[in-house]
């Protein structure tokens, strides 16, 4: 798990957001199947996640290395796109549901309803363009106009960080972001599968 | 489908005289007679055309009067093809391309779409953005004749037919060196524009631009490059758009009855239940299902399943797909919203190219989770009747055939679309072709090809003297278009072959295609009921 994670997650705890926070298993959604495996019961959360932020910046491509544990080139998207993972830990089974979009303004009715309910929403930019950041920003506006702070998991993601060398926004500036708003912030890359798992792992754990 | 022991005479023409187009053979070959009539036939700046037959009135006097180059569209054509200096060329796309360069130019096709304010929407070729001073040309041009109280239809020079094609606020553009007529080029336009309209709506699209004439519709056209590229580029070598029909994927009968059963009941006993459901294995069809009302109210026309499939057809790897998306020939103002996912993907682990795609189509914008559901029921009958694994195989193992399979060595490749059969077979026009071997295995060759496929057609279509029967012989090769109350057949030859010789092998391949009809085609797809109150009441239909 990376290094800027465990930072935020100690500021998320002392921030406005105190709510008492739950800890895994109470944070899930409702139990899905008590299922009765030879070890006991170990029960199955579901849990959903958005991607959200503009075209192009990787959205899909980490959805589908923490899927598939793949890269591919080209992952056009239609719409909106649901994929589902499991992630078995000890304290019983997750089931991601995670939805990502297309990113254009025609399918924000379709998509928008299956928001209804996210636990969290990974809010995508490009470390290689700057509007991108900018546009997160305003992804992070409309979220919060929809889910009280306590509701949703909300986690700032500068993709792309193989392509060091055309960075155009600084790990400071988006790290700073985050702290600002309470976000949880990680930098990945789903090409050369940089942190694309821990940030599965740091928005259940959080 | 031809009776198999119908003799090729039953397909000669009823106005003999008139119909039979058998050249004769000059020694300099056939080409001849082809390039006297189609570069001239589209010099028209023509009156405000509306309709059918007055397009045709174009054509004929273009045939008619193919002396007149007024050297003012001359000078119009070479403005708009040949766009000498555009600037920036840098672009982020696919379509990386210097626009500057003569290679662009060379282009056997360019398609253009730009809205009415003149900006850029699409190009084929090169960036759109960088390509912003042509389409103003383009666009000056067309509305500088409209001003004149005249459209501009098409413009034909020595080697380039440009059609142009007014769809509500949006202004199409081809611009061609294939040997499509105007009539053909302007026929792919339209579908272009229903790929648009598939995205966006007809109403859709006119509410953003009577909001802002200046909208810049590639906002809401991001991505969607991809898809009217991958409809152009596979309309170049395939019959699909030609022949208006779609390509069916080849599979052992009772596999596919199998497989069809257990789609449509599957689809039936969904809530609520899809008003079509497709399979398809890398833009081919594998089997289709639909609601009654959609069967029988509107048709569910080949080309609007064609536009289906070339958005979804061959997402395989993209997770399960919900997205509005509207079949602009049963309705261009309304949306259906469309599931789309590989089947079996845990069975070969990522399905990849190979994957077989589900689509359903739903009249509701919640219907996700119910359409999820019907995939997992029709992969649970599937794998246990053991035809997942079986259709896996098929569609891996090549699921096409050889020009060779038919017994014929002297047929190089073919089209065949059957215009007879059961009822349903012709609600959804399906053609079959084998897949393209030597000689036409280089991407040039396969061009080549379709362009004499395209010539035939047109010929054989044409609306002044329609032809039953065609003989052709071109440089490489012969071809022979035959066209009955049952079939719509084109072969390609060696070009030894005498007419005599190739319409034993056609005759040949007609037994053969009949032999393998349940093979090659879809032949009772009937549709469903929608699952009534009592789901268990739907069983019953299937
Ligand atoms: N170098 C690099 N390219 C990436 C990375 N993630 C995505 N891409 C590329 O960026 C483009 C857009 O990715 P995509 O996942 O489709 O973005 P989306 O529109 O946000 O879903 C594609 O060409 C990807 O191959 C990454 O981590 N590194
Ligand atoms: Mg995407």
């Amino acid at each position: 798990m990376g290094r800027d994670l465990g930072r935020h997650e100690s500021f998320n705890e002392s921030s406005l957001l105190q709510s008492a926070k739950p800890q895994l298993p109470m944070g899930m959604a409702q139990k899905a199947t008590p299922g009765t495996s030879l070890e006991g019961i170990r029960p199955t959360y579901l849990y959903k996640v958005v991607l959200l932020g503009s075209t192009s910046v990787g959205k899909s491509s980490l959805a589908y290395r923490y899927v598939k544990n793949d890269f591919k080139e080209s992952l056009p998207t239609v719409g909106c796109s649901f994929f589902t993972q499991t992630l078995n830990l000890e304290a019983g089974t997750v089931k991601f549901e995670i939805w990502d979009t297309a990113g254009q303004e025609k399918y924000h009715s379709v998509c928008h309803l299956y928001y209804r309910g996210a636990h969290a929403a990974l809010l995508v930019y490009d470390i290689t363009n700057k509007e991108t950041l900018n546009r997160a920003k305003l992804w992070l506006r409309d979220l919060e106009k929809e889910f009280l702070p306590d509701e949703i998991v909300i986690a700032l993601v500068g993709n792309k960080t193989d392509l060091a060398a055309d960075r155009e926004v600084a790990t400071e500036e988006g790290e700073e972001f985050a702290r600002t708003k309470g976000l949880l912030f990680m930098e990945t890359s789903a090409k050369s599968n940089h942190h694309v798992n821990d940030i599965f792992m740091a928005i259940v754990s959080n | 489908m031809a009776a198999p022991g119908s003799s090729p005479r039953d397909g000669t023409p009823e106005r003999p005289g008139e119909g039979v187009m058998s050249p004769a053979r000059h020694p300099s070959g056939e080409d001849e007679e082809v390039a006297a009539e189609l570069p001239a036939a589209m010099m028209s700046l023509g009156r405000h055309h509306r309709g059918e037959e007055e397009e045709d009135e174009e054509e004929e006097e273009a045939v008619t009067s193919p002396a007149c180059h007024p050297s003012e569209e001359e000078e119009a054509a070479a403005a708009v093809a040949l766009p000498a200096a555009v600037t920036s060329p840098g672009c982020r796309r696919g379509a990386e391309e210097d626009v500057t360069a003569a290679g662009w130019r060379c282009r056997r096709k360019h398609v253009f779409v730009l809205s009415e304010a003149g900006k850029p929407i699409y190009s084929r070729h090169g960036n759109e953005e960088a390509l912003a001073a042509t389409m103003g040309v383009m666009m000056a041009l067309v509305s500088f004749i409209q001003s004149g109280g005249n459209a501009i239809r098409a413009i034909c020079s020595e080697d380039r037919t440009l059609v142009f094609e007014q769809r509500g606020p949006l202004l199409l553009v081809s611009v061609s060196r294939t040997r499509q007529t105007a009539a053909q080029l302007r026929r792919e336009l339209a579908f272009v524009h229903e790929q648009i309209l598939s995205l966006l709506t007809r109403g859709g699209i006119a509410r953003v631009f009577a909001r802002r004439r200046g909208y810049d519709l590639r906002r809401l056209l991001a991505g969607a490059e991809a898809v009217l590229d991958r409809l152009l580029s596979g309309a170049a070598a395939d019959g699909r758009l030609l022949l208006g029909a779609a390509r069916c994927l080849p599979l052992p009968a009772p596999l596919r009855r199998a497989v069809s059963a257990a789609l449509r009941r599957a689809a039936a006993s969904a809530v609520p239940a899809p008003a079509l459901a497709v399979l398809a294995a890398g833009g081919r069809l594998v089997t289709a299902a639909r609601q009654r009302a959609l069967a029988e109210g509107g048709r569910l026309c080949a080309s609007d399943l064609h536009l289906l499939l070339n958005l979804l057809g061959s997402g395989a790897g993209a997770g399960e797909v919900w997205t509005p998306v509207c079949l602009p020939r049963f309705n261009p103002d309304g949306y259906f919203y469309a599931y789309a996912a590989a089947l079996g993907e845990e069975e070969d682990g990522g399905g990849g190219d190979s994957a077989v795609t589900l689509i359903l189509l739903s009249t509701e914008r919640e219907g996700f989770y119910a359409a999820a559901g019907c995939r997992r029921r029709l992969e649970e009958t599937l794998r246990a009747q053991g035809c997942l694994g079986e259709l896996g195989a098929a569609v891996r193992g090549g699921a096409g055939y050889g020009p060779a399979r038919a017994g014929a060595p002297e047929l190089r490749h073919f089209l065949y679309k059957p215009l007879e059969g059961p009822e349903e077979m012709q609600q959804l026009p399906q053609f079959t072709s084998p897949e393209l071997e030597e000689p036409y295995a280089s991407e040039e060759e396969q061009h080549r090809l379709f362009d004499l496929y395209h010539y035939l057609h047109s010929r054989v279509h044409s609306p002044h003297r329609p032809l039953r029967l065609l003989y052709h012989v071109a440089e490489k090769e012969t071809l022979l278009a035959w066209v009955t109350s049952k079939f719509e057949l084109y072969g390609c030859f060696s070009p030894l072959v005498t007419k005599a010789g190739a319409i034993g092998v056609l005759t040949k391949l007609l037994r053969w295609l009949k032999k393998e009809e349940d093979w090659l085609f879809i032949r009772y797809p009937p549709p469903y009921c929608a699952a009534p109150a009592r789901p268990e009441g739907a069983e019953s239909e299937g």
